[in-house]
């Protein structure tokens, strides 16, 4: 056990005696410039130790189950789909951050002002114009082309069992054709070739002809902003996302109740919301600002606009019907 | 020899059976445990799990054998660089290989999450097989040559008889990591087929259903436990004393028909390599043509700082956190063979024995999830807050690789010839000294394998890394995670690129681990 501390000291810059440590916890898809949190650090005198806890659920379950004891002061990526489960457990302390006057709020979610906005994910269908136009097939528009027999065999979804894109594009089309409506859509979906798989990795990543996997779909469920990231060298984007197919996730931040740093938890809280960190959260984790008037990155504003108006569901209608929604979709898709 | 067994088993009752047990308790006391076991597709569930599990240890079984053989008996030039390139598999992220397997077997399936197992698994038979037979004195099929045996009917008396140890090891533990397996069965079954260990991640996870996952992870323990019982059974009836002796021995050059099994290994990782080619051709691609975009951004942090730190710093993380699991899985692995070793010769009670051997097996089948989540609730009660320390992924780890080493180092310690341990009694060598000159240097090379496969383990671990690992100091399979799960070429090609760099490191550690062997070459004395 003598090497444990060597794997100890080394590799980061471990905090200085004395100095003021703020846990974040938070899920995969976390992402910050490592120098700005070090300006943070400079001038607040917080350190902010960041830990990952697998996807929005798991980190929404770990916060519930060690509410007696939390494992951090802050929370950062229960999204709406899971926030109503924190808020009803009462994870998360009432916390009115200064910064959230400046346009999060458009987002709240709870009176009592337990969670912040920090920023939307819109997941939408994104296409391939090259392959579309290679097959002289116009563009789809809406969530009702992509059952069209013009559009056979050309889509990819993720399941909703497994996956967050998934998961979203299947409460949009309940939410866009309401109920029983969506369940005779899905059955023309799965009439129309519809290829179903367990994630965004194997459906973007694989199976979508505009990525670098180069599949043979030219159709697939994204996100809104996964255009920006296949410009082409001469500025023109190569994919496109279906903006009347969107359905948005709102990611939020909170403070733990019970924290044991909650004054500084709060600070941090207050800069996860501020303007010099929303500027930031498009480039590094790929989703749209919360904040006001925050300017998205310039490749974006024509590769990746945030949809006027996407869809969304209030969380405890999604908590209070998920697993019957997701059930009855099994027996449609798989049965 | 008792108070030196509460040393593994002291380790597995605080970091593992204390955590399962209060999360199975805290579901278990919301009731619904009956419902969950009275529908018909928990019973599809379970059918479903030990059949792909089973014919998963079939297919590494038959695949490993001949990789075995050679790695053991052959003396020829190559053969280290083989035994090396067998573990690369393991240290692959289950995503990036269910991904590979996509491509190559487009239609996926039962197949396909069959075929990924066992080519996950060959290693663990490779190694575990290859430990014992290295050290198997060739006179004994020798004699049954000469007394007319064809080649075959002397394998089959004479060889795998003394092998059978080392063989239901390996499929013991083929079997658990085959019934566990959860990244390609997701993958490749495109989230349709599911096992007891992907349902009980569903529950827990998504749909935070703990009651529904503790029902569920009782029926996991209870089925891994029947079979562990099964196999345990069927290695007591096998294991005897054998003759030992020093690869330098029993190695030679291949003659005849032997020249078969060598081409059939061969072949077998030439078809292991298929995926892994594939995946280090994918990382030298762009848009325009063959390139070095990806090994270039990994010398840095990636596309607009996706890593927090660079490829370079995400290996030596990997090192770091291997190197620790490693050290602590060796000592409460070689200790636990050396308990049970000596229990089984004491004539200690046989129930007795069998029992915290299969106690020991227990965390390889046991779902990383509920492990993990068990944690959250228990380890806070530790000085020093375990839960959110950095030490907690070694030790997540050495849970993992201890029941491994313990698999290779049984059968080789209770075969060492009871008769030279008394030999050097007689002559006055107190415990200590009968097991540094005798077991010690009889065991030597099969250690040494024992501790580069758990590095290797160690190296490749992610399920537990990904849900304990701080992202200021990510491994490489987190990293690989990172990069694979976002849009753009060039994270894409650095995913790959990462990958490369990963199965690279696991070959220059292994090589390195087994030159160590330089203590053991005067054994050919004995």
């Amino acid at each position: 056990m003598s090497t444990a501390a060597c794997s100890l000291s080394g590799g980061d810059q471990p905090a200085a005696p004395g100095e003021r440590v703020v846990t974040l916890v938070t899920h995969d898809s976390w992402a910050a410039r490592p120098e700005l949190l070090e300006e943070f650090r400079r001038e607040s005198g917080i350190k902010v130790e960041v830990r990952k806890s697998g996807d929005a659920g798991a980190l929404t379950n770990q916060l519930v189950l060690s509410k007696a004891n939390p494992i951090g002061d802050l929370a950062y990526g229960v999204d709406s789909t899971f926030a109503s489960r924190a808020l009803a457990e009462n994870v998360f302390a009432e916390y009115r951050s200064p910064e959230a006057d400046k346009g999060p709020q458009r987002y709240a979610i709870d009176s009592s002002a337990r969670l912040t906005a920090i920023d939307v994910g819109d997941v939408c269908v994104n296409t391939h114009p090259e392959t579309l136009a290679q097959k002289g097939i116009p563009e789809p528009k809406s969530f009702e082309d992509l059952a069209d027999p013009r559009y056979k065999d050309l889509l990819a979804v993720e399941s909703p069992l497994t996956s967050s894109p998934g998961l979203a594009f299947l409460l949009g089309t309940i939410a866009h054709f309401g109920e029983p409506g969506w369940t005779d859509y899905w059955r023309r979906l799965k009439a129309n070739g519809v290829k179903v798989v367990r994630g965004w990795e194997e459906a973007y990543g694989q199976e979508f002809s505009g990525s670098s996997g180069k599949g043979q779909r030219p159709i697939v469920v994204s996100y809104a902003s996964s255009p920006a990231a296949e410009v082409a060298p001469d500025g023109k984007p190569r994919t496109k996302a279906l903006l009347d197919t969107c359905f948005r996730q709102v990611e939020y931040a909170g403070v733990l109740a019970g924290a044991k740093h909650a004054d500084d938890a709060k600070k941090v809280l207050d800069f996860l919301a501020s303007q010099r960190f929303q500027a930031e959260v498009a480039d590094t984790m790929y989703v749209y600002p919360a904040r006001d008037g925050v300017p998205l990155p310039p490749s974006w504003q024509t590769a990746a606009p945030a949809p006027v108006t996407p869809l969304a569901m209030p969380s405890d209608r999604v908590q209070a019907n998920r697993e019957r929604w997701v059930e009855q979709w099994r027996a449609l898709a798989q049965g | 020899m008792i108070a030196t067994a509460l040393i593994p088993l002291g380790f597995l009752a605080v970091f593992f059976v204390w955590p399962v047990a209060a999360i199975v308790h805290r579901g278990l006391s919301a009731g619904g445990v009956a419902a969950v076991l009275g529908r018909a597709d928990t019973w599809e569930l379970v059918g479903f799990t030990l059949g792909q599990a089973a014919a998963s240890t079939a297919v590494a079984l038959l695949a490993g054998m001949p990789v075995a053989f050679v790695t053991a008996r052959v003396r020829l030039p190559w053969i280290g660089l083989l035994r090396v390139l067998v573990l690369v598999p393991f240290v692959l992220p289950t995503i990036v290989v269910g991904l590979a397997f996509r491509t190559l077997i487009p239609d996926g399936g039962v197949v396909a999450i069959v075929l990924a197992n066992a080519f996950f698994n060959v290693a663990v038979v490779a190694r575990t097989v290859g430990g014992l037979w290295t050290h198997l004195d060739r006179r004994a099929e020798d004699a049954a040559r000469s007394l007319g045996a064809s080649r075959l009917t002397a394998f089959r008396t004479v060889t795998l008889p003394a092998l059978a140890p080392a063989v239901g090891s390996a499929a013991a533990v083929v079997f658990l990591f085959s019934a566990t397996s959860f990244g390609v069965v997701l993958v490749l079954g495109a989230a349709e087929y599911r096992t007891l260990e992907t349902e009980i991640y569903l529950r827990t996870v998504e749909l935070f259903d703990l009651p529904g996952a503790a029902a569920l992870s009782l029926l996991q323990i209870v089925a891994v436990l029947a079979a562990l019982v099964a196999g345990a059974v069927a290695r007591r009836r096998r294991e005897s004393a054998l003759r030992l002796r020093a690869k330098e021995e029993t190695a030679r050059r291949p003659v005849g028909p032997e020249w078969t099994v060598v081409a059939l290994a061969l072949a077998i990782v030439g078809l292991l390599m298929t995926p892994i080619v594939a995946m280090v051709l994918r990382s030298l691609s762009t848009s325009d043509g063959w390139g070095l975009a990806g090994y270039r951004a990994l010398a840095g942090t990636g596309d607009r700082g996706v890593l927090a730190v660079s490829g370079v710093d995400a290996a030596l993380n990997s090192l770091r956190t291997a190197t620790d699991a490693t050290a602590l899985a060796l000592v409460l692995g070689l200790t636990a063979s050396v308990v049970l070793v000596s229990l089984r010769r004491g004539r200690h009670r046989a129930a007795l024995v069998e029992a915290v051997d299969t106690a020991l097996m227990l965390p390889l089948g046991v779902s990383a999830v509920t492990v993990g989540f068990g944690y959250l609730i228990t380890l806070d009660a530790l000085p020093g807050d375990l839960r959110t320390s950095p030490l907690l992924v070694p030790l997540a780890q050495a849970l993992v690789i201890t029941p491994l080493i313990i698999r290779i180092m049984v059968p080789v310690l209770s075969s060492i010839d009871t008769r030279l341990r008394q030999a050097a009694a007689t002559l006055g060598a107190g415990p200590v000294r009968v097991w540094r000159e005798v077991d010690l240097p009889l065991a030597a090379r099969s250690l040494l394998s024992a501790a580069a496969f758990g590095y290797v383990v160690a190296l490749g671990e992610f399920g537990a890394t990904s849900f304990l690992a701080r992202p200021d100091a990510p491994t490489l399979p987190v990293a690989i995670g990172a990069l694979i799960s976002r849009p753009g070429e060039l994270n894409n090609q650095m995913a790959y690129a990462a990958c490369t760099l990963l199965m690279v490191v696991t070959v220059a550690v292994v090589l390195l681990v087994e030159r160590l062997r330089a203590p053991a070459a005067n054994l050919g004395e004995f």
